[in-house]
């Protein structure tokens, strides 16, 4: 997202620089009421894959939040079960989730009753409000409200900045049922297994085993072909890849880009991340400042979908957390 | 000095958060700094600062939380001539006020580089007091980071467990007489306090690094007033220039009144670095 954008997006919506004005008055607070400002514009259907019997996926683009694509740039999808029916991340906007909710109504006849969110990233849970209607258990990592709380005023923001009208009934909806190790969900004749992870891609990440198919939901665990993005702990996402790399699933739904076999799925992004462990101690250890580190470390010259838009923030983030090591 | 930019924090406050948000205009142009200009420096003209002091900044906050600057001058500190203050100003941050650093001449080089919070689009600006008393100015236009980036740290737990943690090295090869690149880490959330808690609908407690006094022997070589928008694990790189032996010490202090000292022996001839954190 470019600033010519972003302020064409704001020319074309009066009602953020309102927003802006009241701000003045009662400070990041108002972030939350943004939503209230019109209705979200319609987008196309969301189109699914069904790789499995009751597993649901839609494929985000590979690409940023854009107004082009309404913020559908994470995977979405669902599980359908006897009973109910169980979301595994909305979208990045209320448009994407509405959108989510009727592709669910289209084959489901049972309700949804969980909607699940897989870290804290906007692109994966600002479409939670499109299912508040349907009263639903809205599940996170432990940490998950909080992390909401911190972040949640500035990926409004953001996404008012950039999306403009497009962003409008986008919210903030914190989870309902906290996971802080593991727990089952029950779907009827059908049981999701969730598992919280300690600070890995996030401090908020969550994973989702559906037992019937072994299909392993990984949230941004996994990125296929997208750059993986380090938002929390390299070591914590390091040793949190190793682990699930024991689980014995068919198949991998990454956060982005497309399903793949397991374990095989995730080399190329532990590749990658080993290589910046590597590359950046050494750079810490030759004393080399975060600037001069940013300008060599080169993340071992595969080729990634997004590289340009966040491998040097993998290496900020990297750098900021290894060098407490030395 | 303290007071001053406490009081601009709160006239400034989160009011500035999206006041000049996706604007591009000329640096002298933005609103947030108009009133900067005005608390801080009245009337005084700011010349460009070329000759004087360099802004490195990056073009896009690739990490919100993570903006890697450094504000270099362009001529050594001696009595005659020298930096004595570099206000440090992030127009459309909740704070625009990021820090105030103070150097002398035992400086050497009135260096500095840190890392910040880049909430928004954005002008960074480093502006320079010689000690003949006039003023320069460097801005950069720092683009914001993507959607899923944010100021907030990336483990609010792991934060609170380290606090406190504190690191002073002095890079190796010290020769006495000549500026010595110096860095202070302290582990610490640098919270702002600005997240609101929805269930309470009250917001978190502020907890942030204040006051940064790093002297050596015993002679102040680096002094800063700094808020939230210095990044979490504040980390600040400067130079002192070393005469044989002494000691390098550096208190940092929070605006909840905690207190963190580090210091660095340097050994005659070989000037080697040890760091003893309290």
């Amino acid at each position: 997202m470019d600033g010519r954008l972003a302020r064409v997006a704001v020319s074309l919506t009066p009602p953020s620089r309102r927003w802006c004005a009241l701000v003045l008055g009662v400070g990041a607070a108002i972030a939350f009421l943004q939503s209230a400002a019109g209705m979200a514009p319609e987008m196309p259907e969301l189109a699914l894959e069904n790789p499995a019997p009751g597993i649901y996926v839609h494929y985000g683009q590979q690409a940023e939040m854009t107004r082009a694509n309404f913020g559908d740039v994470a995977n979405l999808g669902f599980v359908v079960g006897a009973r109910c029916v169980a979301v595994i991340d909305t979208g990045g906007t209320f448009a994407v989730g509405r959108a989510l909710r009727r592709a669910i109504q289209r084959i489901a006849t049972v309700p949804v009753c969980y909607v699940i969110n897989t870290h804290v990233h906007p692109d994966h849970v600002f479409g939670n409000a499109a299912f508040t209607d349907d009263h639903p258990q809205f599940i996170g990592h432990v940490r998950l409200a909080d992390a909401m709380r911190r972040r949640g005023p500035n990926y409004l923001n953001a996404l008012g900045r950039d999306l403009g009208d497009i962003a409008q009934q986008s919210a903030i909806v914190l989870p309902t049922r906290s996971i802080a190790t593991t727990e089952e969900l029950d779907l009827g004749g059908r049981i999701l297994s969730l598992r919280a992870w300690p600070t890995a891609h996030t401090d908020t990440d969550l994973t989702v085993f559906d037992d019937a198919s072994r299909t392993l939901w990984l949230g941004d665990l996994l990125f296929v072909g997208h750059v993986p993005v380090l938002d929390g702990n390299l070591r914590g996402f390091l040793a949190a890849i190793a682990e699930l790399k024991t689980v014995r699933a068919n198949l991998a739904i990454p956060g982005h880009g497309r399903a793949l076999a397991w374990p095989e799925a995730i080399a190329p992004e532990e590749r990658y991340l080993t290589g910046i462990l590597a590359e950046v101690r050494a750079a810490i250890k030759g004393k080399r400042t975060l600037a001069e580190t940013l300008a060599t470390v080169d993340g071992g010259g595969e080729r990634w979908l997004l590289f340009d838009d966040f491998h040097r923030r993998n290496v900020t983030a990297a750098y900021a957390e290894l060098e407490w090591d030395e | 000095m303290t007071a001053r930019l406490a009081c601009v924090i709160l006239a400034l406050g989160v009011a500035c958060a999206g006041a000049a948000r996706g604007q591009d205009a000329g640096p002298a142009d933005s609103a947030v700094w108009k009133k900067v200009h005005a608390s801080m420096f009245g009337n005084a003209i700011l010349e460009a600062a070329d000759g004087v002091v360099t802004l490195d900044t990056p073009k896009r906050a690739e990490d919100a939380a993570i903006v890697p600057l450094a504000i270099r001058a362009q001529f050594p500190q001696t009595k005659e001539r020298h930096i004595e203050t570099i206000w440090l100003v992030i127009d459309n941050n909740p704070s625009p006020i990021a820090a105030v650093f103070r150097f002398t001449p035992e400086s050497g080089r009135a260096d500095i580089e840190t890392r910040v919070r880049i909430e928004e689009y954005t002008y960074v600006r480093a502006v320079a007091r010689t000690n003949d008393g006039k003023l320069y100015m460097a801005a950069n236009y720092v683009k914001a980071s993507g959607g899923c980036s944010a100021p907030a740290g990336k483990d609010a737990v792991a934060a609170k467990a380290n606090l406190g943690r504190i690191r002073l090295s002095v890079h190796d090869g010290v020769e006495a007489g000549r500026p010595a690149i110096a860095q202070l880490m302290i582990s610490h959330p640098n919270d702002s306090g600005l997240a609101m808690d929805q269930v309470t609908r009250s917001y978190a407690t502020p907890h942030f690094v204040r006051r940064v006094e790093v002297r050596y022997a015993g002679k102040p070589v680096m002094n800063a007033d700094v808020d939230f928008s210095i990044s979490e694990n504040p980390n600040f790189r400067f130079y002192f220039v070393p005469a044989g032996g002494g000691e390098l010490d550096a208190k940092v202090v929070d605006n909840q009144d905690l207190e963190f000292t580090a210091r660095v022996k340097l050994d005659s001839p070989r000037l080697g670095a040890v760091s003893t954190p309290h």
